[in-house]
Formats: structure tokens, sequence, C-alpha cells
């Protein structure tokens, strides 16, 4: 049952083959025999799961469900959900009840899924490996001794490991598109302001964006459907009319204009990756797609450019989290000073503290200019690159990841290098465009993702080539080893 | 750009964040490092170049200067560390 697609999950709910409670209690008893070791979740909400399965259940009998009514899920522990710990990943928000429902989980209840719990994350979402969570980090289910990747590792290793039929995640830098290409698994980060960010606990707000995160496009495009949407309570969501994303599903992909920006096939690319992703060029080749060289010559200042931003929008953020009004607060603090630098040094991990450090001094007077106005400046050359290369072609193609999953712990002490890993994906956060990343096939037994980058709002024509993609090869349907049912 | 104890005392303190004096070398190599990374924006001509904020230049939408919002303020105080007839209690700050 837990190999089933979501189409496949709504129609056995719909017909009664199965019940919403009885599918639930199914994911919570794989949750309970297998997540001890992958660590995916670090809220269960049994009790809570069950009670929303007994109401899909009464929508299923009296015919008001939905395609999604009784469908287990999981959220990324950033989601605010109402009277359920949201914590972040950081031991600031550990004791954090979310006094209210973030947009797109409300959406995701009011389209009738059920919340299995709140997933693993890097702390506040800083992160590319799930290692700095205050939880302990996550690690990967196809190989337990290697990362699931960042920051949505939890919900990543949740969906690769069927422990939820879907969930969702969130990408600054790349933190659904990196983690499902290590897990093998699909994910979307849609256009800037396409998803609503209100009750989403911000990291970077130019740059964050919610998605879905499931086994195939298929799945995800279900998922958007019920996610995407103009808030008015979201400063930056854009008044768009939300499409019909599975209608373009099955469009062929004759005469697509598929392009490869030389860049990001250069050397610093594992050549075992590269091997998978020219197999899976041809692939597409083969179902009709043009392939093009491309250029986008800026792509390399994006790290530093990235982190300059994030980092800054970061320093804001969190200047929140101060003791004061809800979180961590040091324990018998001297005065209000104490207060504030103690609840900050106790509750912050480490590279959270590192990037808020960052952030200030990109910010502070007399370096304004020479690091964030620098840096927007290169956030509008590569958003320019961008613009210029779908003039030459429809999507941009590339490696989620330059190398496979890392192991644990191999990355932790040198912050730069994990950045490093960041290359594909950090573009795409910058220009505001949607991507997609989808399993491409194995090396050395660990997945490889590709991503595909399109123009503003084109979120359908993504899923739509990662659909067709995925009717042509079947590594979207592979599941690591060891989770059988006991 | 190297970081040394100084700046890293300015800028923890500006971010309210404690740094225990035997953490601050480590630290400051640490920001060292990354600054030497982010150092690399520095090699590129950005003249003529307008920043930009909001991936798709949107402005800010106004609303009508109307009360819209409810008071919730047992309920978000509910979560409060130290609060009394709805205020937020913090250690005395005036003597």
């Amino acid at each position: 049952m837990h190999e089933k697609s979501l189409a496949e999950l709504s129609s056995a709910l719909h017909s009664k083959a199965i019940s919403s409670v009885e599918l639930t209690a199914l994911y919570l008893k794989r949750v309970e025999q297998h997540d001890g070791t992958l660590n995916s979740f670090i809220t269960v909400t049994p009790e809570l799961a069950l009670e929303q399965a007994r109401a899909a259940d009464a929508r299923l009998a009296d015919g008001t469900a939905g395609p999604l009514t009784g469908i287990p899920i999981a959220h990324k522990d950033l989601f605010c959900t109402r009277g359920v710990r949201t914590s972040c990943g950081s031991k600031m928000l550990d004791n954090f009840i979310a006094p209210y429902e973030s947009a797109i989980t409300q959406r995701l209840l009011d389209a009738g899924t059920v919340m299995l719990g709140k997933t693993n994350m890097d702390e506040f979402a800083m992160g590319s490996s799930n290692e700095s969570s205050f939880y302990g980090p996550v690690r990967n289910p196809w190989d337990t001794r290697r990362i699931p990747g960042g920051s949505s590792g939890g919900s990543a290793a949740a969906v690769a490991a069927r422990l939820c039929a879907a969930a969702t995640g969130t990408d600054t830098g790349g933190s659904i598109r990196q983690p499902a290409g290590f897990t093998g698994i699909t994910g979307l980060k849609p256009t800037y302001g396409r998803l609503s960010r209100w009750g989403m606990i911000a990291y970077a707000s130019s740059l964050d964006q919610g998605g879905p995160m499931a086994r195939s496009a298929e799945d995800c495009a279900m998922l958007m459907q019920a996610m995407a949407g103009f808030d008015e309570r979201d400063s930056t969501s854009v008044d768009q009319p939300v499409p019909d994303y599975s209608a373009e599903l099955n469009k062929p992909l004759a005469g697509l204009r598929v392009g490869l920006p030389r860049e990001y096939f250069a050397e610093g690319l594992d050549a075992s990756i590269a091997d998978v992703i020219g197999a899976a060029i041809t692939q597409l080749q083969a179902l009709g797609a043009e392939v093009k060289d491309i250029s986008l010559p800026n792509a390399e200042l994006a790290i530093p450019a990235y982190y300059v931003i994030a980092s800054a929008e970061a320093s804001s953020n969190l200047s929140r989290f101060d003791g004061v009004r809800f979180g961590y607060r040091c324990e018998n603090p001297t005065d209000l000073n104490d207060l504030y630098l103690r609840s900050r040094a106790e509750g912050f991990g480490d590279e959270v503290k590192r990037r808020i450090m960052v952030g200030t001094y990109a910010l502070s007077a007399g370096y304004y200019d020479a690091y964030y106005l620098q840096a927007q400046k290169i956030r509008r050359m590569i958003k320019n690159d961008f613009m210029a290369a779908f003039d030459e072609v429809d999507v941009i193609l590339s490696p989620t990841s330059p190398a496979p999953a890392f192991a644990l712990g191999e990355k932790i002490d040198d912050p730069v290098n994990l950045y490093l890993t960041d290359i594909y994906t950090i573009t795409a956060n910058l220009a505001g465009i949607p991507g997609i990343a989808l399993p491409a096939g194995f090396a050395s037994g660990l997945p490889v993702g590709m991503q595909l980058l399109g123009r503003y709002f084109s979120e359908p024509q993504l899923l739509n080539i990662a659909h067709q993609y995925q009717q042509a090869t079947d590594w979207h349907t592979r599941t690591p080893a060891g989770l059988e049912e006991h | 750009m190297a970081l040394d104890r100084s700046d890293v005392e300015r800028l923890a303190h500006l971010a309210r964040i404690g740094l225990q004096d035997a953490d601050i070398p480590a630290t400051a190599a640490k920001l060292s490092s990354i600054m030497g990374l982010i150092d690399r924006m520095q090699a590129v001509d950005t003249s003529g170049i307008e920043p930009l904020s909001h991936p798709l230049e949107a402005t800010q939408r106004l609303r009508a200067d109307e009360v819209t919002e409810v008071d919730q303020r047992d309920a978000l105080q509910s979560i409060a560390p130290a609060t009394e007839q709805g205020l937020y209690l913090v250690p005395r700050v005036i003597e």
C-alpha cells in the first residue's frame, strides 16, 4: 500500500478498498518501525492524525471528498502547525507550540490530507546535509551512513522510505531539490511568490519558497494544486491564477529545447554523476527534446552572492528570537542584555550563529555597499543570464549536486566546503525561477538527481517534462532496501 | 577579508549573541573562511548594474487603512515565558 502513488491511494480511498484510518495507521506503524534509524521525524502526531483520518473517512463516505482527502503526509518542521510543536530543528523553538496554522498546511488540511507529523531539518533551514538539527542528523534511507541532503532532509528521507505518502519542504538555496536528488524522489521549488510564505518560519525572505516532495511529478502536481494560490497575508504572494497542474502532464516533448549550461558541466562534477545525467539527456532526446549548449556566465558568483543575501536576511529575520515573547529563554537572566545574549547563545546552534554574524557584518555600516549591495547587483546579473538563456531554450537541465550523497560528518567541520555543494541549485532562488528535481539513475548504489529550471510560472511545463521522463524510466519507483513491512 | 577578535566581538554584540571568550578564535577563523568565499564577489565589476531585491521586481501591495485584525493576545501570549496583565515580563531594566 505504501508503494502506491497519490493517485492510486486516492482511488483506493474513494473506492473504499482502504479507509484513511487504516492507511494512516499503516504509515504510523512504518514510522515506528523505521524512523528510529532514519530520524526523519521530530514530532509524530498519531492522535491528531487518526482524528483527521476519521474526518476524512466521513468526507469520503458522504461524497464531499477531493483527490487528496484522507492521504497521510508529513510537514517540514518549519511550517507553523496550530497546537503542534514547530521547532525549525532548533533548541530555540523546542518549546514552541504554534498558535496558528500556516497558509500551506491549512490549504493541505482543507484538501483533506492527514498530518502524520513534523519532519526533521537543518536548523532554521540553514544547511545542505541535515546535520545541524538540534534533534540529531537524518540518515539517507539508501545508505544510512550518509546524509539525505538538506535542509528538507527529514521530508526527503520520509518520502523515500515510504514513511508518508508525500511531504512538504522549503527551498531557499536548494533545500527541496538537493535532498530530493540525494534520496531519489521528486521535489519542486515553485516560482518565488507562487506559494504563500505566511506561517513559514522565515530564513531569507526574498529567497524562501515552500513546495511539494513526493515520489513522482504526477504526485507533486496533485499537491501543487492544493498548495498554490494568492494569499493577501503574504505581501510577496503573487496574484496570478492557479493553473491545472495535471492538465499538461501528458503533453509530448517534441520540439522542447533543453539548455545545458557549460559552466555546470565543467570540472568539479563527479564523472559518475555526469554519466547518469548524460544518459538522462539521451532519454529526453529520445522523447523529442532538442539539446543546446548555453552559458550562464555568472554562475560561479551565485554562491558568494547567495551567502551574503541569505545571511543578511537571516540576521534580520532571526532577531525576533530574543527570549522575550516565545521560544527559548535562558535561566536566571541577570538583566535584559544577559537575557538576549544567553538566550540566543544557548538557543541557536553554531551554523545559525555563524550565518547571523556573517549577515550582520554584510549589513553593518561601512560594509553594506561592498557586500549586500554588491550581492544584489550580482543577483541582477544572474537573473539576466537566465532571461537571456530562456530566449534560446525552454528549460535548463543540470545535476542537483556535483557528487553523490556524502558520509555523515564528512563536511560538517568545513562550512565553506559544504556551501560549494549548492552550486547548481542556488541560482534559481536568486533569480526566483522554478525548479524541479527528479531521480535520473544511480551511481555506486546512490540516487542521482537531475534538475530542470524554467521560466517564471512554468511549473506546469516542468511537471510535464518530469512526468514524460518518468513514463519512460523507472528510477522514481525504486525503493531502498530494508524497509519492508515487518 | 580576515576577521580578528575585535571584529567578532563587535558582530556578536550587534547580533546580541553571547560568545564565550575561548570560542572567539575558532569563530574568527570560520567567519574569515566564509568571508574569503564571499570576497570572490569583489573581483566583479558591477558598475551600471541596478541591484535586484525582489526576483519579480514586485512592489509592496497596499490595503485600505481599516482595522481587520482580531485581538488574539491571550492565545499568542499563552506560549510566552512570562507575562502579567497582557505585558511581557523581562528582568528589570530601569533601577
